[in-house]
């Protein structure tokens, strides 16, 4: 799979992308992979305040459960409903459909200093 | 071998206990006897004091009848021997009866899933306390002054170190949680309101008004109870939110205190909130129905310090106990035994002075006017009836009370007998 261009990662394996003053934050293939099928995803209700770098919600695969970092400060103003019903589309489509969360930013600056496509893909083959 | 670990005497190797926890006496039989010899002393010594005494001594241990049965099937080696069920595939036997247990706990409580057993239900307390802080993000609990005065102490162990202030709701004169002291103390910082059915006193608490105040406040209605039996008569807890308890009173021996098994029981919205083991249903590899342990992400072998608690097993053998007996029992048994126990107390109290004025199960407060609990008891004692517990110990102002317990066990020449002491 593809690490889009547009998107910029933290060394948590999450994604944001940008839209105007609207980040949407999801996690990588590469955490995907690492996880395992997916049976589970736990995020936080619409409203809810988010830090950047503080955890916001959990995914939970057969083997482990692994916490969300938030790469960004700000709201939640949209959560994806369609992990509630169908978890395992987070193991299909981490980059596209099965978005974690959105969220009305306080800053945009903070996605400055995350990596952009090129550095997360090396960051991910030093691993 | 003292010397490998570098000590003098056998005696450097308890030095470390206190010299007040020690027995500095001689044990009370002759030298020079042998093994047999000994044993016989025992015995002997053992069918004079502690054979043959009716008990009427409730208050979260209970004496119900054991089926011979029970041991019978817990002592098979499958069960005795067998170890957790990491291994689906070498432990069905076991998976499928505590699959059975988990099954039989939400039947019995009225809710909708249930784990593999707690330790205990005095520990089963704090956890629904904790399940109930993260399921509401609130930090406070109430729990009524009519929960077991021991439970409440195990509650208060684990919530003073995790940052959980407890809050005490009082009684009223019906000897049942006071709703104008809920209504003062509930609020939005509240998690759950702890409340015990019956409660200590033996009388039914009144979960309904309970349930309205607590979910108007987005609060968690968490039940405890000490006596399974109970639970074949009264109506199963469905306005709870947990239910935590102790199931002793289904084939599990007093033995002076333990072991015992616990039991906690949920809504399925909270099943990822819910300490301890669950077994699920599935299918293996060729389609045939098979049980495994299952959300064990949510524990502490793999969790760590987010796991949903530090319990790391269950009471398997004791809960096999359990189901055996609820098994052998039925809903129409079960019934039958709580009718026993409703009947036999009912018949005692109406003969001695109530404390209270509601309506109980098998355990009931009476007032000894005129002399103290403890002379009655010792009284009774000559009789080889032990008598009910002095309430002075953990309720001050009721020390002139007792709480009596009368099972399916008690006969009605000893009823009378008790009758009798109050009288003189």
């Amino acid at each position: 799979m593809s690490y889009p261009e547009n998107f910029k990662y933290t060394k948590e394996h999450e994604w944001v992308s940008l839209d105007g003053d609207h980040g949407t934050i999801g996690i990588t293939d590469h955490a995907q992979e690492e996880l395992g099928d997916i049976v589970f995803v736990d995020l936080p209700k619409v409203g809810t305040a988010v830090t950047k770098g503080q955890t916001f919600g959990s995914v939970e695969s057969v083997k482990a459960v692994s916490d969300i970092y938030s790469p960004v400060t700000g709201e939640v103003s949209a959560i994806n409903e369609l992990l509630q019903k169908s978890p395992e589309k987070l193991n299909e489509d981490p980059h596209g459909d099965a978005w974690l969360i959105q969220v009305k930013l306080a800053s945009t600056s903070e996605l400055n200093d995350l990596m952009s496509a090129a550095d997360y893909q090396k960051y991910i083959g030093a691993e | 071998m003292l010397d490998a670990i570098g000590l003098k005497s056998e005696e450097d190797l308890i030095a470390y206990l206190p010299s007040d926890v020690r027995f500095d006496k001689r044990l009370a039989i002759d030298d020079g006897k042998s093994e047999y010899e000994i044993v016989d002393y025992f015995r002997a010594r053992s069918a004079e004091t502690a054979v043959g005494y009716a008990s009427f001594l409730g208050a979260g241990v209970y004496n119900h009848y054991r089926p011979v049965v029970v041991e019978t099937v817990v002592s098979r080696g499958e069960f005795l021997t067998a170890y957790t069920p990491y291994q689906p595939e070498i432990s069905q036997g076991t998976l499928t009866s505590i699959f059975e247990f988990q099954t039989m706990v939400c039947q019995l409580t009225g809710m909708e899933v249930a784990n593999a057993s707690m330790y205990d239900g005095s520990s089963a307390v704090p956890e629904a306390a904790m399940m109930a802080v993260r399921i509401t993000r609130r930090d406070k609990v109430l729990v009524a002054r009519t929960v077991h005065p021991e439970y409440r102490q195990v509650l208060q162990t684990y919530t003073q170190h995790q940052g959980i202030p407890l809050e005490e709701i009082g009684y009223d004169k019906k000897g049942r949680l006071d709703l104008d002291d809920l209504r003062k103390k509930l609020n939005e910082d509240v998690a759950a309101i702890i409340v015990q059915t019956p409660n200590f006193f033996g009388l039914l608490e009144q979960l309904g008004e309970m349930k309205r105040l607590v979910a108007a406040k987005g609060a968690l209605l968490v039940v405890v109870f000490t006596e399974a039996a109970a639970l074949g008569i009264i109506e199963p807890p469905r306005d709870a939110d947990v239910v935590v308890g102790e199931l002793q009173s289904f084939a599990i021996s007093p033995s002076y205190g333990g072991p015992y098994v616990g039991i906690i029981a949920t809504l399925e919205k909270y099943i990822r909130q819910i300490p301890g083991r669950l077994v699920g249903e599935t299918t293996d590899a060729a389609g045939h129905r098979a049980f495994c342990l299952t959300l064990a992400t949510r524990e502490q072998h793999i969790r760590r310090e987010k796991a949903t608690s530090n319990i790391c097993t269950n009471q398997a053998l004791l809960a096999l106990m359990a189901t055996v007996f609820m098994t052998l029992y039925g809903k129409e048994g079960l019934r039958e035994l709580a009718v026993q126990n409703l009947s036999k107390a009912h018949y005692l109290a109406g003969k001695l002075p109530l404390r209270f004025d509601a309506p109980f199960f098998n355990e009931f407060v009476i007032t000894a006017n005129g002399r103290s609990p403890e002379e009655i008891n010792s009284k009774l004692l000559e009789q080889k009836i032990i008598g009910g517990l002095p309430l002075g110990r953990f309720y001050p102002e009721l020390t002139n009370c007792m709480l009596l317990c009368a099972t399916e066990m008690n006969k009605r020449s000893d009823m009378d007998a008790v009758a009798s002491a109050f009288k003189n």
